[in-house]
């Protein structure tokens, strides 16, 4: 194993078809036209010194390093500002050159320290090897000049440090954060010899830096540098790995000592994130290690036991006793299991056939039942198939991005940076949202039209944006004959020019006015690739179902599916949510998306697995909770999931839970629900196993296992281990053999392989004999389903209203720093920047409440209180309020309801009716949360 | 499972199948049911209906009736 060092070209890749053939120091060399001859040359295999120069960011020619000579040229041009042209005759090691890079190093080695033995970045600085490259062998000036030296280093940041004595003001750091990530945190204040990066504020903590380590990554020296690699020392090898948090699914190089992670860096040639990366990724990994890890199996009679330390055996012979017990006293249809979105692909199938061919039943579901599964129905329905029809990549060539119901910069913040890159380089922006989300307007970025809608009439918004388009003569009439079902579109575009869509009518459901709405359907129709990005604000409504297909609807009719720039796009909210759906994870699909009832389906896998299946669909995360409430469901087995925290109406989960004789919770932590729980598996981090993780864009990635399990066993030793105790032999011999079997049983996954990965790195579903390296953008020439359905898609206002009791309306959601019920992020420095959840206000609404900024409030539904500060903002409309829900102190979702998508039981997060008003501290209730959860987590000393 | 709830989402489901009219409508909801909905599911709802429980739309309770009548619940 030795330290992946990728290559830097200098400057980034110039796309073009034309070529320009010329000669570098004597080598004939052809690249396309537009790169600089920095990049020309490293292609050949010519490195010219640099500094100033990366190729992750445009070429800047500040550092006067990377100096040629060209024959026919006047001077010493900067090689990284200087395309290449045909014939051209270039130099990059002359006596002249080297005398002028020696001058050129001397003056920034006579202002930097001389520390380079016991500095951090000794090993890892490009100013040393370009002091060696150079050949410097003195410096003339002394150092006895004025300096930096003294500049106060900047700690704040938990993460990484700055020390300006060692900057050479080369300006990367600061092109960054403006190129890359897009946030221009960053400048150099003063000029001349007072130069210097600087943040706009007192420090890294407190301005606008968002953490993301871009910085980091492109400085050449020790000046910014993580403070692992200060503690611990420069890695010594590196393994290619899989991000377990968002769904953009970044690569990341975890840097290693032995088995201790020194740092995780963003991988170059990661095709979801081309080396970039957010806080949680880069830096927020430090939970696989945290003291409060289980590692030992537990388990107890009763939920108000303490928990017995056992071993591995007692605990499995435990739980399937358990199970067997319940199903011969209540049926085999009285247990079930639901899969994680944290778990790899290997895993999240063994546990659906633990249930389907183990317990015998289809009560499996995973974790996208509160977030995407009316992705699921809606694509399925309209398009052929439950997935984005894009790759990331694809919003290069978009010239209008549609956002709704989704907060890319927080929830997805990679992909959000390349969606910022697209937005300054020219192409529009809408924003559908009941928030003024950070998209709205950001440095150098503002949405042609923010439609701030009423939390619940997504339905009704997308209905008059078609209105608009079929009435107004926009429909891609062509696209529509050619790839869809022209009586559906007939039938669909009746209904929709009826008055009711008409922007007119919908401004007064929506809170919009109609010519805001006009203007943006007439953008999005006419303004050429125009692409759809959505998330659980569409998904997560009693009509989320019907808002996808709306969508879908939209994007047929103006023609935008099938070919690059264009699409509709889910973002999927965890690491794994698409590919735990790929495998089957719910009750009436087996892996691909087939449905249980399809004889032929079955028949595949009841003769691979050995059993007879179910064909009658299995019961849904929430019909689970309400089945146990009823007594007739009375054992789960949860892998990597937190019910308790993240699922609605949280006293009716405790009250499902509480009515089971047998809670499984295989996990890292006593999350919440293993208050709830008999027995408790210690799970492992990513960090500790091997398996894929698929992205947002169906992108099957590797992940690669740097360190032993902690507990053990990585998670699908233990599925295979209770598996085998409940009498249902499993005897995979490694996760490479789950793939093969799910690439054997899976037409979208038949050409998927480890060895597949391994050789190309990853690959995008579908991924078999028509497209041996996977699909980037689906759709194209055709659906998947033959021809788009167009659907008929009536709004149906919420039965969830606001009222005298509860005037607003509360809609959840998450923060940039945590990630989901934050389990792995409140257990890492991320905490630093959202220490408890708050309740955002309108100053209106907080006025009329004498709440001030800060003040404890209540926050109250028919389902349930909690309370927490409040946050006072314009960024909520008046009568919404919105908070997260990374913290379980808060338990925001006793506050949501039962309500739920009509067609996949999705619960409705994103409306509830509520009062705020101000309190003393917690409630009651949180005051018995918080004793019973300290009760819960006792454990037994070791006898 | 409480009817109530049961009734509320058959319920919501008719509603998007409305547009197909009485005619065409509980086929529909009925073959969404038989799809989505656990056989317990189905079994309390049709219990519902046939002890005189309200609360059902008619699109909805014609398609539990057509569940009860055609489909054999396991």
């Amino acid at each position: 194993m030795t330290l992946i060092k990728e290559t830097d070209y200098g400057t980034p890749e110039a796309i073009n078809e034309k070529t320009v053939s010329l000669t570098i120091d004597g080598h004939e060399v052809t690249v396309a036209e537009g790169t600089s001859i920095m990049r020309a040359a490293m292609e050949a295999g010519i490195a010219v010194p640099k500094l100033c120069a990366t190729d992750s960011l445009g070429a800047f020619g500040s550092c006067r390093l990377c100096l040629v000579e060209i024959e026919g040229r006047a001077g010493t041009p900067a090689s990284c500002t200087t395309p290449v042209a045909a014939g051209m005759v270039v130099a990059t090691q002359t006596g002249r050159l080297a005398k002028l890079r020696r001058g050129v190093m001397e003056l920034y080695i006579s202002d930097h320290p001389l520390d380079c033995l016991t500095c951090a970045a000794n090993g890892d600085c490009e100013l040393q090897d370009m002091a060696g490259a150079v050949g410097l062998r003195e410096v003339r000036y002394g150092y006895d000049g004025a300096n930096h030296f003294a500049a106060a280093q900047d700690t704040s940041n938990p993460y990484f440090a700055f020390d300006p004595a060692k900057c050479i003001v080369c300006s990367r750091c600061v092109r960054a954060c403006e190129e890359v990530q897009g946030t221009f945190a960053l400048t150099i204040a003063g000029r001349g010899f007072a130069s210097k990066v600087a943040t706009g504020s007192d420090d890294f903590l407190s301005s606008e830096c968002v953490s993301c380590g871009a910085c980091v990554q492109a400085c050449p020296t020790a000046t910014l540098i993580e403070k692992s690699v200060v503690e611990i020392g420069q890695p010594e090898h590196s393994v290619v790995t899989t991000c377990a948090y968002c769904g953009v699914g970044c690569n990341f190089k975890a840097e290693m000592r032995g088995e201790q992670v020194v740092r995780m860096v963003p991988y170059k040639d990661g095709k979801a994130n081309h080396g970039h990366s957010c806080v949680k990724g880069r830096f927020a990994f430090g939970y696989a290690t945290h003291r409060e890890r289980i590692l030992t199996p537990m388990i107890r009679d009763n939920i108000t036991d303490p928990w017995r330390k056992v071993s591995w055996e007692e605990a499995i012979a435990h739980t399937a006793a358990a199970f067997k017990r319940i199903q011969a006293t209540y049926g085999k249809d009285a247990v079930g299991g639901i899969t994680s979105s944290r778990c790899t692909n290997e895993e999240t199938y063994l546990v659906q056939q633990l249930v389907r061919a183990g317990f015998g039943n289809n009560n499996v579901d995973t974790c996208a039942r509160v977030c995407h599964s009316p992705t699921g129905y809606g694509l399925k329905s309209t398009f052929g198939t439950s997935a984005g029809t894009q790759d990331f990549d694809s919003v290069d060539e978009s010239d209008v991005i549609l956002v709704i119901g989704a907060n890319p910069t927080d929830a997805h913040p990679v992909f959000a940076s390349r969606m910022k890159r697209r937005l300054r380089a020219g192409a529009k922006l809408i924003v559908i949202d009941p928030r003024r989300i950070d998209l709205v307007r950001s440095p150098h970025i503002e949405a042609s039209h923010h439609l701030p809608i009423r939390p619940g009439t997504n339905v009704a918004m997308v209905n008059a944006l078609a209105h608009v388009i079929v009435t107004e003569g926009l429909v891609n009439e062509a696209f529509v004959r050619d790839y869809c079902e022209w009586d559906a579109f007939q039938d669909w575009a009746e209904f929709i020019a009826r008055p009711e869509n008409s922007p007119e009518t919908v401004a007064a459901v929506a809170g919009v006015p109609a010519e805001e709405i006009r203007k943006a359907a007439r953008l999005y129709a006419t303004g050429g690739n125009a692409a759809i990005y959505y998330g659980l604000g569409v998904t997560e409504h009693s009509q989320g179902t019907t808002t996808v297909i709306a969508i879908a609807n939209l994007a047929m009719a103006t023609g935008n599916i099938g070919r690059r720039g264009v699409g509709v796009n889910p973002l999927r909210g965890q690491n794994n949510v698409q590919g735990s759906c790929d495998m089957g994870s719910f009750p009436h699909e087996l892996p691909g998306y087939r449905h249980i009832s399809e004889p032929a389906t079955r028949a595949i896998y009841e003769k691979i697995w050995g059993v007879a299946l179910d064909a009658e669909p299995g019961l849904r995360i929430p019909n689970m909770i309400d089945a146990a409430v009823d007594g007739s469901f009375k054992g789960l087995y949860i892998q990597g999931e937190d019910i308790v925290q993240s699922d609605p109406d949280t006293q009716h989960m405790i009250a499902g839970l509480s009515a089971m004789e047998c809670v499984v919770v295989q996990d890292l932590f006593l999350n919440e629900t293993a208050n709830y729980a008999h027995v408790f598996l210690p799970g492992s981090s990513f960090l500790e196993k091997d398996g894929t993780f698929t992205n947002a864009e169906r992108r099957i990635n590797r992940v690669r296992r740097v360190m032993r399990p902690k507990n053990g066993y990585a998670d699908w030793e233990i599925t295979q281990m209770l598996s085998n105790a409940l009498g249902y032999p499993m005897h995979y011999p490694d996760p490479a053999a789950i793939m093969d079997e799910i690439a054997r049983t899976t037409p979208s996954f038949a050409g998927v392989s480890f060895a597949l990965l391994d050789r190309v790195g990853s690959v995008q579903w579908p991924c078999n004999e028509a497209a041996p390296e996977g699909t980037p953008t689906m759709h194209i020439g055709g659906f998947v389903r033959g021809q788009g359905h167009f659907m008929i898609t009536e709004y149906v206002a919420t039965e969830e209203r606001s009222g005298p009791r509860f005037p607003l309306l509360l809609t959840t959601g998450r923060i940039l720093s945590q990630y989901n019920v934050g389990a792995q992020t409140r257990r890492t420095d991320n905490s630093v920047w959202h220490e408890e959840d708050r309740l955002e206000i309108h100053p209106h609404d907080a006025e009329q409440r004498g709440i001030r900024d800060g003040d404890w409030v209540k926050l109250e539904s028919r389902a349930g209180a909690t309370a927490l500060r409040a946050l006072i903002t314009d960024r909520v409309a008046p009568g919404v309020v919105y908070t997260t829900f990374h913290h379980p102190d808060t338990q925001a979702n006793v506050v949501t309801t039962e309500f739920s998508d009509w067609a996949t039981n999705c619960p409705e997060y994103k409306v509830t009716a509520v009062q705020v008003a101000r309190a003393n501290g917690p409630t009651e209730w949180q005051e018995s949360y918080r004793q019973h959860a300290e009760r819960s987590r006792r454990i037994l000393a070791a006898e | 499972m409480p009817p109530e709830k049961l009734t509320m989402m058959a319920n919501q489901i008719g509603r998007f199948f409305a547009h197909l009219g009485p005619a065409r409508a509980p086929e529909e909801i009925a073959d969404h049911l038989l799809k989505f909905w656990d056989p317990r599911m189905r079994r309390e709802i049709i219990a519902h209906v046939a002890s005189g429980g309200g609360g059902l739309d008619p699109l909805a309770a014609a398609a539990v009736a057509l569940l009860a009548k055609e489909v054999k619940v396991s």
